[in-house]
């Protein structure tokens, strides 16, 4: 529906919807609105995890969604691209982070295909249960590992480099009116502990940039390998699509896209243990791509959001939280399988199928 | 001979699925492989595709040895292969279905391109009618069509088709090997695995009978078709 209007525009008010909704988006921890601000935590911080989330389930559902390999370590690829930047920048060198975010994305794809090379070779159930023990292997090796800081982790990460340049002052609401709050103000553009709306901002720019890079693959002859290989593995072989080297493709962009936001998390974050890399992490994010709906981009970016949000929307739940947030999962598992936004073609489908059905049942009266 | 078969033997396991097929197939012409249910038809041409591992023997086509190149080599070099079953990718629409028979090639927007696309949609009107539909959501003849129509979008030298009248209702089977027929006619070389043995041996040049993974006789169609003990075995015939 909203794709169907959208497409409607003229071509320059398509440009200017998009403009502005980008400008909006990156405004949003500046303008508060009410209702969507948190109250219990600092909004800037929480659209910085949104925005994470966001980025770490694009690079999921390249693995789930398009390739349908199902990844439960996924977090291993993350906790890769976050001790990359700790040990550089802190623990054994003091690299700039321009120069150590491409490492950790690289570590993170060359851990990917070390993983990938031999246990995509098996399917299905099989993949899922060496993704998971992957996962806890890097978890427990960063544990063990004086080397990677141990149980203690690693701390004092540096910031990336800022540059500030002037100070953009946030809207307050009172009584539902807009008011300059001149006392509160982000310096652009500056990473600091305190503030976390830069981070944001840098954040929701790689997210944008792999919204990109990921629709062009999508429709690309990487994108129908993909596609026809989640369909039936055997008849892709047949058409010639060479599925293990596309298989592997697809891990490793995954991983690299993990290992960025990983690398991410743990500059924001200024220290990382291996407890940050638990394995409910990992059910988190494919949770993030299978409510939101795998295979659409646009589905797991509505996935991430919801589950990276909402815990800290309502936090006032307290203990009832997690619990709250447990049977909201369940309850989307059983009236809506297949995701929030489904891809277009699964709808398609569905609507065909029913379609079908209605067709039997009427032959039949 | 544009195919060769030497010798064949191929496990599942520990379990031989065929063992010494030999059989060539001259190039233009209909060759078929008929046999019962669990012969070794299938993995016959499953191995000639490249999905399965030759224990022993040689596969050449058009004088390249290809017993061990990738499935993906096999294509570039024109063999195609319509699936058993219900092998199309269901949630794929026909004419993405068949855009993704033509992968190896590299010219989606040429005339020939066209052309092929011209040529399936001649020989199976009914996949122009639904270019836009689910394959999923078409009948089992329908999408057997689609799996036939798709392997010729390779451009295939040879296309190897896999019980193409399974599951489907008498008057469109006559349908289907009329196509056969005329797939052949128009210069493919076609290799037909069947258990329908009459169509298949009055439509085949060459005919070889699979019995537990090895070829007990080999013959012309008609030769075989007229065998009393392919008739007794094969087309119910009269014992």
């Amino acid at each position: 529906m909203i794709r169907e209007r959208f497409a409607a525009l003229p071509r320059p008010a398509r440009y200017a919807v998009v403009v502005l909704v980008t400008l909006l988006v990156y405004a949003l921890p500046l303008l508060n609105p009410p209702l969507i601000t948190t109250t219990g935590s600092d909004f800037g911080g929480v659209l910085f995890t949104v925005a994470s989330f966001v980025l770490v389930a694009l690079g999921l559902n390249v693995v789930v969604g398009y390739a349908g390999l199902l990844d439960l370590g996924y977090v291993g690829f993350y906790a890769v691209g976050a001790y990359t930047v700790a040990i550089l920048t802190s623990l054994h060198a003091h690299l700039s982070w321009p120069v150590v975010v491409p490492i950790a994305v690289l570590a993170a794809v060359i851990s990917g295909i070390v993983l990938g090379a031999p246990t995509l070779r098996v399917r299905g159930d099989y993949l899922a249960i060496v993704t998971l023990g992957f996962g806890e292997i890097i978890r427990i090796v960063a544990v063990n590992l004086d080397w990677l800081g141990a149980a203690a982790g690693v701390s004092s990460i540096p910031e990336p480099p800022s540059v500030g340049l002037f100070d953009i002052p946030h809207v307050a609401w009172e009584g539902g009116q807009p008011l300059i709050d001149l006392g509160n103000q982000t310096r652009f553009f500056e990473f600091g502990v305190v503030d976390a709306i830069p981070f944001y901002w840098l954040a929701l720019t790689m997210v944008l940039v792999i919204l990109c890079a990921d629709s062009l693959l999508k429709t690309s002859r990487v994108g129908r390998a993909w596609e026809s290989t989640r369909e039936d593995e055997d008849v892709a072989e047949l058409m010639g699509v060479a599925t293990f080297r596309y298989k592997l493709l697809a891990f490793a962009i995954g991983a690299a896209v993990g290992g960025l936001s990983g690398a991410l998390f743990a500059t924001r974050q200024g220290f990382v243990s291996p407890d940050s890399f638990k394995l409910l992490l990992s059910i988190l994010f494919l949770a993030a791509v299978v409510v939101g709906g795998q295979g659409n981009r646009w589905g797991v970016v509505l996935g991430a959001i919801l589950v990276a949000y909402l815990p800290e929307r309502f936090r006032f739940f307290d203990d009832w939280r997690v619990f709250t947030f447990g049977l909201a999962l369940m309850v989307l598992a059983v009236w809506r399988p297949q995701g929030l936004l489904p891809p277009r073609r699964t709808v398609r489908a569905r609507q065909l199928a029913a379609e079908i059905d209605s067709l039997e049942e009427g032959a039949e009266a | 001979m544009l195919l060769e078969v030497e010798g064949l033997s191929v496990n599942y396991g520990h379990i031989e699925a065929i063992r010494g097929v030999s059989f060539g197939v001259e190039e233009g012409t209909i060759a078929t492989l008929i046999g019962a249910n669990g012969a070794g038809k299938t993995t016959t041409l499953k191995t000639l595709s490249g999905l399965r591992k030759v224990r022993e023997g040689k596969v050449v086509f058009d004088g390249t040895d290809i017993t061990n190149l990738s499935p993906e080599k096999r294509v570039k070099l024109g063999i195609s292969q319509s699936p058993e079953g219900r092998g199309c990718f269901p949630g794929m629409t026909v004419r993405e279905n068949l855009d993704m028979g033509a992968y190896v090639r590299k010219d989606r927007r040429s005339k020939a391109y066209a052309e092929d696309l011209d040529r399936v949609f001649t020989l199976f009107p009914r996949l122009k009618e639904r270019e836009k539909q689910v394959a999923g959501s078409m009948s089992g003849g329908e999408q057997q069509m689609l799996a036939m129509g798709r392997a010729l979008m390779a451009r295939p030298r040879l296309v190897l088709l896999d019980e193409p009248s399974m599951g489907l209702a008498p008057k469109l089977i006559q349908q289907i090997f009329a196509i056969i027929t005329e797939i052949n006619q128009q210069g493919t070389t076609v290799l037909l695995v069947e258990q329908n043995a009459a169509q298949a041996l009055k439509r085949a040049h060459t005919a070889h009978v699979l019995e537990t993974g090895e070829i007990v006789r080999s013959g012309t169609g008609t030769e075989l078709a007229g065998d009393p003990a392919v008739k007794a075995a094969y087309l119910g015939g009269d014992v």
